[in-house]
């Protein structure tokens, strides 16, 4: 089976998430020759990081320095049919959902989106996928080739290093069959000194219980600084300013599983939860004993989080 | 300008999901169905452009379903929306099949720009607009958090990514999903209730526009995941500080 993957980095490295669609590839055939394909311009260190983790196809070149959807699916579509790959797949990032389902659209559009687990049933891949807000796991499979596929990161684990050094294939980029639809014109992000939320082994997050962003910081940030995490929240304080868009976990947020997770004055909507239940432990304070929050949580306490939280914070600096 | 807005008739998301004893389809028997929440944004934004914009615009919604979709496309109407075309189906569609309708409906409308939602919130796909933007060449933005017009026919419009917000120059025709900021959609006041209830909405079948069945996903069963917590109630700080050290700790 040939697979291919659409990877994703940050300065100089392959982003955790494509490790773990890494992972996936190697799963679901471990004879797969896998590929992961770096999409960008001026990308040495990034590509000395990428071969570290499987082959490496390069497509580098000033044309594709922005990720457009247009672009980058045209190409990818290119790169599917010159390779005869079975399986595209990436991460389940908005990166990889605008990008791949672009390209699916182009390939035949067999594709399963958001998997977090899969079944070899007689040599047939069968894709688990949640949907009603994950109040529903299906299980699917696919019709035609090649398969378009993202994969949650936090349902499989980076893949791990082996020490060998992977082979890189440079690709020839012709600029002028590149459609140009659309201008990227920037990207502005609230750059934070916490891990990212779906990276972090801790994650802390506030609802409608924080007043306004310089509570959020104290509670919130507070407790997570003080457990080294990161920091979350849900859409009601997103909606209302108090936090940036990057920072919401839940069915339309990001969707994180780490060792803990905190919930401060959050109610536990089916929404949010669909971001956060499959975090290892789940610690949850809420001034109202019914909030459902509760009842997907280890341990729970009643009570004000404006006065449980700096006390909590407290212990852990006393230490 | 014309605008299609996409809207798909789901299970209200306040509501309790079950299973069909075969766990084949959810159980939809007395299950309240809303319009797509996502897709009401994508109305609202239409109507916004249609308030703001200088040249007359034309609002046709578009629902691909059951009969009763011609409930979710009379909300659509009653918010603005000037007519609706309902294309009758009744069973399920992959986002392919949907985006191979749209496409027909959209050879026959000539719309200038489609607004849609990023996802349908029961099969939560968020591939249905990427693979229309895909099949007919067209600019594609997606998560769209703000939309503005500008001079000749541009656009801009700044996306939610997991990085931050992105901005996107295009030119029309486009395809651009609605994100939750977008806007906060209106409710339809009692006299566009009464008033919609006369606009027409068109029926018409997917033999009519061409289109054939070409399934790409095929659901085989379906579950309901449990987890099962401790659900452990803590009244001592030092308790709540004991389990967080715990939990570090495991791994
Ligand atoms: C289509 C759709 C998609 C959505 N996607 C998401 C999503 O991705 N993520 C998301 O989070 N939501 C999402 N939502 C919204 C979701 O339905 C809920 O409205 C939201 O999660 C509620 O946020 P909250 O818990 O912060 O606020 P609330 O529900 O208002 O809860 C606040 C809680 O704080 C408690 N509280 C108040 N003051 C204190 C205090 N001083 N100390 C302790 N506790 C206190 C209250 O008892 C209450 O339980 C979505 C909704 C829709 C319709
Ligand atoms: N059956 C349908 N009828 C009308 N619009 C639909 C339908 N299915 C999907 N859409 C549109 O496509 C968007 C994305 O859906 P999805 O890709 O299924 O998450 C939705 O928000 C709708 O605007």
């Amino acid at each position: 089976m040939k697979i291919l993957i659409l990877g994703e980095y940050e300065k100089n490295g392959m982003k955790r998430a494509t490790q773990s669609a890494i992972r996936f590839a190697q799963s679901i055939d471990p004879d797969a020759e896998i590929e992961t394909i770096v999409i960008g311009w001026q990308m040495d260190s990034v590509i000395q990081d990428f071969k570290r983790w499987s082959n490496v196809l390069i497509a580098d070149h000033e044309s594709l320095a922005v990720p457009t959807a247009d672009r980058y699916g045209r190409l990818l579509k290119t790169i599917v049919l010159e390779r005869n790959a079975d399986i595209l797949l990436g991460a389940t990032t908005t990166f990889c959902k605008d990008v791949l389902a672009n390209a699916a659209g182009q390939l035949g559009g067999a594709m399963v989106g958001d998997i977090i687990g899969h079944d070899n049933r007689d040599g047939e891949l069968l894709f688990q996928r949640p949907m009603y807000a994950g109040s529903v796991v299906a299980t699917v499979r696919l019709i035609g080739t090649p398969k378009i596929l993202t994969v949650r990161p936090s349902s499989y684990p980076p893949s791990a290093e082996t020490g060998e050094i992977f082979t890189t294939t440079k690709m020839e980029i012709d600029a002028a069959v590149l459609p140009d639809l659309v201008r990227y014109e920037g990207l502005r992000s609230q750059s934070s000194s916490r891990p990212d939320v779906t990276e972090a082994r801790v994650v802390v997050s506030g609802g409608r219980a924080l007043k306004n962003s310089e509570d959020f910081e104290t509670i919130v940030g507070g407790l997570a600084d003080a457990l080294c995490g990161a920091t979350g929240s849900s859409r009601v304080l997103v909606d209302n300013g108090i936090t940036p868009n990057e920072l919401q976990v839940g069915q339309t947020g990001k969707i994180v599983a780490p060792d803990l997770y905190v919930a401060l004055g959050i109610s536990g909507a089916i929404q949010h939860l669909a971001g956060m239940k499959n975090s290892k432990t789940i610690i949850a304070i809420n001034n109202d004993s019914e909030a459902p929050i509760f009842d997907v949580s280890d341990y729970g306490m009643v009570g004000d989080i404006y006065q449980i939280v700096p006390d909590l914070i407290k212990a852990f600096h006393a230490d | 300008m014309k605008i299609l807005v996409t809207c798909k008739r789901v299970p209200d998301p306040d509501q309790k999901i079950r299973l069909q004893a075969d766990s084949r389809e959810i159980d939809s028997e007395n299950l309240p169905y809303i319009l797509n929440p996502f897709d009401a944004i994508a109305v609202e934004e239409s109507l916004r452009i249609r308030e703001t914009h200088g040249e007359p615009v034309e609002i046709v919604a578009i629902g691909i379903g059951v009969e009763e979709c011609d409930k979710t496309l009379r909300t659509a109407l009653a918010m603005g929306a000037d007519r609706a075309v309902l294309i009758p189906w009744d069973s399920f569609l992959d986002p392919w099949n949907v985006s191979g309708i749209l496409e027909k409906i959209i050879q026959r409308e000539n719309p200038s720009l489609v607004l849609m939602g990023k996802q349908a919130v029961d099969g939560d796909s968020n591939q249905t607009g990427q693979m229309l933007a895909a099949r007919l060449g067209w600019a594609q933005a997606t998560f769209a958090s703000r939309i503005e017009f500008q001079s000749g026919g541009k656009l801009k419009v700044e996306r939610e990514t997991d990085s931050g917000i992105e901005t996107l120059g295009l030119n029309l025709p486009a395809i651009i999903t609605a994100d939750l900021r977008l806007n906060e959609p209106r409710y339809a006041s009692l006299p566009s209730i009464m008033k919609a209830r006369k606009k027409p909405i068109e029926r018409i079948e997917t033999s009519e526009l061409g289109w054939a069945p070409d399934p790409k996903v095929e659901i085989i069963n379906m579950s309901m995941p449990q987890t099962s917590r401790k659900k452990v109630r803590l009244t001592d700080i030092s308790d709540l500080v004991a389990r967080i050290k715990e939990a570090l700790k495991t791994n």
